[in-house]
């Protein structure tokens, strides 16, 4: 009976994989990039050491430099591998930030309600009503350009939509008799929410979380496309990006490769999304309700 | 006797998810008289809706129903083509739900559902459509139909929409009328007025009623005939008063024992059946109600008993006869009433 | 701000004379829920519960009935204070819990638990049984998992449950044993007071009387005190003491549950009572139903005088001016009625 219920959820998530085939070669895909970048330490090649002999050539998977090489002669294929490092990590730890700061306000102005909820979700109305990338430039000008600094900057400003995701789903939770109940024996709201309201919440946290880590890198990429980004001599895939700006017009391979990874890794954490919030879906976890 | 309207042999209905198969229907035989008022009494997951539901053609995707036999008013439904069958299931047999908001469009006004179903049913149009639709409103009970044609399902209370949903079905002048449960989501008083207008338009109409319900309580003075159903099959099934007063089958006993007298208060605790329904996605091969049942024996739980007959339609799928069951009976209480009897010498 | 004349009232109270052993009380109680509109200004006020007086003694079984809308599970509510009372006073024990707040109503609701109607939605899918049978006795008190275990098993044991379903979840149990564990919950603070909000209208017939069986027994075994809110007329009769009959968010009559039964006097209990359905078709066929004319009228636009004017088949005109109070007619058997009294 408790196996028969539990392969249910396993089931159901892994049937809404099987049934998508771009899932299928995307989630490949990126399991395939995620331990590369993983792994790149590991390969005894050095992404800063020029090649001089060897610059800009395009690539050519029988040579040593498999993706070619950029204007210095770096070997791209480690500097993508490297870029790729940054980019995600970037990626996680802002989705993580955020994710953080909208299940707190999002939780708190939902449970709360009166006054606390107006002036938070207000708070969220305004920060999300200044164009983001206005807002990331002018505040990464005050801040020292650096990884933590991204990280922060892309976090503290792509919280709001999550916010307001669990706010509403908090709302609708709140209502339910076991919350109701917990609270009327006093349990402490800090408890309520943990307890009760983001496990209720786990499906719209889990498809936020993957929309908030695909945005952040691709917000990662476009702040380093404008030169507000990662410094050089470290590179992310953004990075990559506009330093081939330069050099479009002789190797259009060096803006392809990164650009072509970007949209993979972000479809590919979408889909992942959409697979997860199947198997924390509360129906599916129930079994059936005759 | 009177004429057969519907007549099911061997029905069976199995529903397949990804995983496992539930056997809802396993072998149901029923028959419905011209002008009879049938309730078929079963707890959720007995069958009792699917039953009906298979006998529409209204059954999901990820169904398969089977039967020997499956006859409306002589033309056999097996071999139908799809179209006719949704034609005849739908003008000829209606079929009215539990919740009437799902059956409702809320946009559409209650005039645009009478008129869609008098167009399609009886390819009534216009003026002639709308005075129709007067009229069966009027014959439902709902006052001034003029104005509340126009009006929308969100301004009628539950037990108004329940009559518009009869209404619609009337339209049609259905010869069979298959109410699942018309009156769970409505207060007492409602059900009460709800289950008598199904009455009189039984009487006044003459279309055969077939009531689906879980309260032994709600058909006792309007039906004539009764089955009692469980774990997808029928147990025991026969004319009203021998149901009630006569009941042969442990179930039926144990359903009539489990509700509060309604002559008096509190005389003692009401008779509990102990145990929850047999998962049908794995039925026992057996007796299904043999694990909760007082006077299983070994024989019970091995193989499917078979009907005995009472004579006429009356039936019960039972090892024992209800004398059988009487003497039993009796014996435990006699025994109870020793041992009691012996606990208080002790004392 | 509800009953007009309200210094000339006089205090008429559904229970017995003072000396009973009154457990919870509540004096001329409201509850209203203002609706707002798209501006947030509360235009219309839902008057849910509009002046109950009530007495419960302690260890019967208070039958709350009347149809869906009437105010029935709101007044449970507030009556245990899951609401706030808009107006009015309650009493639990002698002591006036109407402004108790913070750390004191947490202790009330030790002594005041509830057990909800549906099994589905009151059990956390999420936890398993442990977590939320012990989540109230949690609260404040630092267990070990030995003492938690030990506490479980016990409750567990009391509704007939296994001490191993501990570890299962909700989802893995039929209705029934929900409802069980929904009951092994409130109980594991012991509490003296039970507010069951239709806890057996979600289950299926054969599973409701073993868990009004439960109910009894418990009863017994610990002494409590049940507030019974229902609308299976039948089975309220079966396991109440007294009921209270509710219309349009007020008390129209309590008596007690055999004398309700037989001698209804309300226009509308009469015509409720008649409706119930009897499982004897002789009986059921030989009952004459007293029907019940018009609808409910909106909550947001009650009748003035007596809210039953609209649809009482005894109406009179004083009727739709003034608004009966409960009397008490016979011994114990109380009445607010223009128009029968």
């Amino acid at each position: 009976m408790e196996n028969e219920k539990h392969w249910t959820r396993r089931s159901a998530a892994w049937l809404a994989f099987k049934r998508d085939k771009s899932a299928i070669i995307t989630v490949t895909l990126l399991f395939i990039i995620i331990i590369a970048c993983l792994i790149a330490p590991l390969i005894p090649i050095d992404p800063d050491e020029p090649d001089l002999l060897n610059r800009l050539a395009p690539p050519d998977f029988s040579s040593e430099h498999i993706f070619g090489t950029d204007e210095m002669g770096r070997d791209y294929f480690m500097r993508v591998l490297y870029g790729g490092r940054v980019s995600l990590l970037v990626g996680v730890l802002a989705m993580l930030t955020s994710l953080a700061i909208g299940i707190i306000v999002g939780t708190v102005s939902g449970l709360a309600g009166g006054i606390v909820d107006a002036i938070l979700m207000r708070a969220v109305d305004i920060l999300s009503s200044i164009p983001w990338m206005v807002l990331v430039m002018v505040v990464s000008i005050f801040f020292k350009p650096g990884l933590t600094s991204i990280i922060l900057v892309i976090g503290l400003f792509s919280w709001m939509e999550i916010a307001r995701l669990v706010r509403n789903e908090t709302q609708t939770i709140k209502e339910r008799d076991f919350v109701q109940y917990a609270r009327l024996c006093g349990v402490s709201p800090a408890l309520v929410i943990a307890r009760h309201i983001i496990p209720a919440a786990l499906p719209t946290i889990i498809t936020a979380s993957t929309t908030s880590l695909a945005s952040a890198i691709m917000t990662e990429s476009a702040l380093s496309f404008l030169g507000v980004g990662v410094q050089q001599p470290m590179s992310s895939w953004g990075s990559l990006l506009n330093s081939a700006q330069g050099t479009m017009a002789t190797s259009i391979y060096m803006a392809i490769i990164p650009g072509l990874l970007i949209v993979i890794v972000i479809f590919a954490f979408n889909k992942v999304g959409n697979i997860l919030r199947v198997f924390a879906n509360p129906q599916v976890m129930s079994g059936e309700r005759s | 006797m009177a004429e057969t309207i519907l007549h099911v042999k061997n029905l069976h209905t199995t529903f397949f998810s990804h995983h496992k198969k539930i056997e809802a229907i396993r072998g149901v035989d029923l028959d419905v008289y011209d002008g009879d008022f049938l309730a078929v009494v079963g707890e959720s997951g007995s069958g009792k809706s699917v039953t009906m539901k298979s006998v529409m053609g209204l059954l999901p995707k990820n169904a398969e129903c089977t039967a020997d036999e499956l006859v409306f008013d002589g033309k056999d439904l097996l071999k139908m083509s799809e179209k006719e069958r949704r034609q005849m299931c739908g003008g000829q047999i209606a079929m009215i739900f539990q919740d009437p908001m799902t059956s409702l469009d809320p946009l559409q006004t209650i005039g645009f559902h009478l008129r869609e179903v008098l167009k399609r049913h009886r390819g009534l149009r216009g003026k002639e459509a709308d005075a129709e639709a007067i009229r069966v409103l009027a014959q439902v009970g709902i006052p001034s139909p003029e104005q509340r044609l126009n009006e929308y399902p969100h301004e009628f209370s539950g037990g108004m929409r329940q009559r518009v949903l009869i209404a619609m079905a009337l339209s049609c002048q259905p010869k069979l009328l298959i109410a699942d449960e018309p009156t769970t989501a409505l207060d007492v008083t409602i059900q009460a007025q709800i289950l008598e207008l199904l009455h009189r338009l039984r009487d006044e109409l003459g279309m055969s009623v077939v009531l689906i319900t879980h309260d032994l309580g709600v058909v006792a003075n309007l039906c004539n005939r009764v089955a009692v159903m469980y774990g997808g099959l029928i147990m025991e099934q026969g004319e009203v008063d021998d149901i009630y007063y006569r009941p042969q089958h442990p179930y039926t006993r144990a359903l009539l024992g489990a509700v509060p007298n309604p002559k008096g208060h509190r005389e003692g605790r009401l008779v509990a059946i102990p145990g929850s329904a047999p998962s049908l996605a794995n039925p026992p091969a057996g007796c299904p109600f043999s694990p909760r049942c007082d006077f299983a024996h070994e024989a019970c739980s091995q193989a499917m008993p078979e009907f005995i007959a009472y004579g006429g339609e009356r039936r019960a799928r039972c090892t024992l006869t209800g004398a059988e069951l009487d003497a039993k009976e009796a014996a435990a209480n006699a025994e109870a009433g020793k041992t009691s009897t012996e606990v208080k010498e002790l004392a | 701000m509800t009953t007009p004349n309200n210094s000339q009232k006089q205090t008429v109270t559904a229970g017995n004379t003072p000396h009973d052993d009154i457990i919870l009380e509540a004096r001329d109680l409201c509850k209203h829920f203002p609706l707002r509109s798209f501006f947030g200004r509360s235009k219309h006020v839902v008057k849910a519960v509009d002046g109950i007086d009530l007495r419960i003694r302690r260890g019967e079984t208070f039958g709350l009935v009347g149809e869906s809308g009437c105010g029935k599970s709101t007044l449970g509510r507030t009556l245990i204070r899951m609401y706030e009372p808009t107006s009015g006073s309650v009493f639990f024990d002698g002591q006036d819990i109407t402004n108790v707040t913070g750390r004191k109503l947490v202790d009330i609701h030790r002594r005041m638990q509830i057990v909800f109607q549906d099994p589905y939605l009151s059990l956390d899918p999420h936890l398993n049984v442990r977590e939320i049978v012990s989540e109230p006795m949690r609260v404040g008190n630092k267990l070990s998992a030995a003492e938690i275990d030990d506490k479980v098993a016990e409750i567990l044991d009391r509704v007939s449950l296994h001490r191993d379903d501990m570890y299962k979840f909700a989802y893995e149990f039929s209705g029934g044993q929900r409802q069980r564990i929904g009951i092994a919950r409130a109980l594991s603070v012991n509490p003296e007071f039970i507010l069951c909000d239709e806890p057996i209208s979600a289950l299926d017939v054969s599973i409701q009387a073993q868990v009004v069986n439960m109910l009894e027994d418990l009863q017994e075994e610990f002494g409590l005190t049940y507030l019974f809110v229902a609308h299976d007329l039948s089975m309220v009769r079966h396991i109440s003491t007294r009921i209270g009959v509710m219309y349009l968010g007020r008390l129209v009559e309590v008596a007690p549950a055999d004398e309700l039964y037989e001698n209804p006097l309300h226009p509308y209990s009469r015509a409720l009572l008649s409706a119930v359905p009897i499982p004897d078709p002789h009986l059921a066929s030989m009952r004459k139903r007293i029907p019940l004319e018009g609808e409910l009228p909106s909550p947001l636009n009650v009748p003035e005088g007596c809210r039953f004017c609209t649809r009482c088949p005894q109406v009179k005109d004083s009727c739709k001016k003034d608004s009966p109070q409960l009397k008490e007619v016979y011994p114990g058997h109380f009445l607010a009625c223009g128009s029968c009294a």
